[in-house]
């Protein structure tokens, strides 16, 4: 009884999921950097790759990791691409410190756009709703889901969208 | 000015390939250029030609191909020539 609901729940699609291959509803980035790549850009260029790249917040949080918090580093890097995979911008892009990874207490990440890039999301109709970072001794990655809404008749006439 | 460009990207694109085997026009990213990497690029090619990239400059094509970092970096005013 219990697999049978969760087949009828499989097969069943929210609205917003009707027509998956033209009208995504959700959008996938994901991105991997060398932490040896972060490490050598820290030794190299110092404070100017940091704060061209990092926010003030990332920065405190990062450089109080061990050896400089090179993985920590290389995690918000990868995140920061992944979320411009979800954004896509065709062209010109926003600055990396407009993507910012926001450290919550318990431990897990948000991404919180700024400026440019949250115009960018809103243009876009991309709302960022999740990101999971991850980091070892040679490397990081990250996931970030973006949830698209496009703009349909029903999505405007919906209370839900309201 | 090639080739100034040509051994920035030596020393920090992490390419597949050499630069020598490259054309101008080759793609860059298709050499095996990654975003962290570009980082470096643009960092590296400020130091050598004392500019600033501005954010109206921090495009993919911008660091693209030798060429079009060429002509990125001709359309940066050089710090001697800001007012």
């Amino acid at each position: 009884m219990e697999l049978a609901h969760l087949r009828r729940a499989s097969t069943a699609r929210p609205p917003s999921l009707t027509s998956p291959m033209t009208d995504p509803a959700l959008r996938l980035g994901t991105d991997i950097v060398d932490v040896r790549s972060v490490e050598a850009s820290i030794q190299r260029f110092g404070r100017r790759y940091l704060e061209r790249v990092y926010t003030d917040a990332e920065i405190a949080y990062c450089s109080s990791g061990a050896n400089g918090g090179a993985d920590r580093f290389a995690a918000r890097f990868a995140a920061k691409e992944a979320t411009l995979k979800v954004l896509r911008p065709t062209d010109w892009r926003p600055e990396w410190r407009h993507i910012e990874v926001v450290r919550q207490d318990g431990g897990w990440c948000e991404i919180q756009l700024r400026g440019p890039a949250a115009t960018l999301a809103k243009e876009q109709r991309i709302q960022i709703v999740s990101c999971s970072l991850a980091h070892e001794q040679s490397y990081a990655t990250a996931v970030v889901l973006g949830s698209y809404r496009a703009p349909t008749t029903d999505s405007l006439s919906s209370p839900d969208h309201a | 000015m090639r080739d100034r460009i040509r051994s920035v990207l030596r020393q920090h694109a992490q390419l597949a390939q050499t630069i020598e085997e490259l054309s101008d026009e080759a793609d860059l990213y298709r050499a095996g250029l990654t975003s962290h990497a570009t980082v470096n690029v643009m960092l590296a090619l400020e130091d050598e030609f004392e500019i600033e990239f501005p954010e109206s400059l921090l495009l993919r094509r911008t660091f693209g191909s030798v060429r079009a970092i060429e002509e990125a970096l001709s359309s940066v005013p050089s710090p001697s020539s800001r007012s």
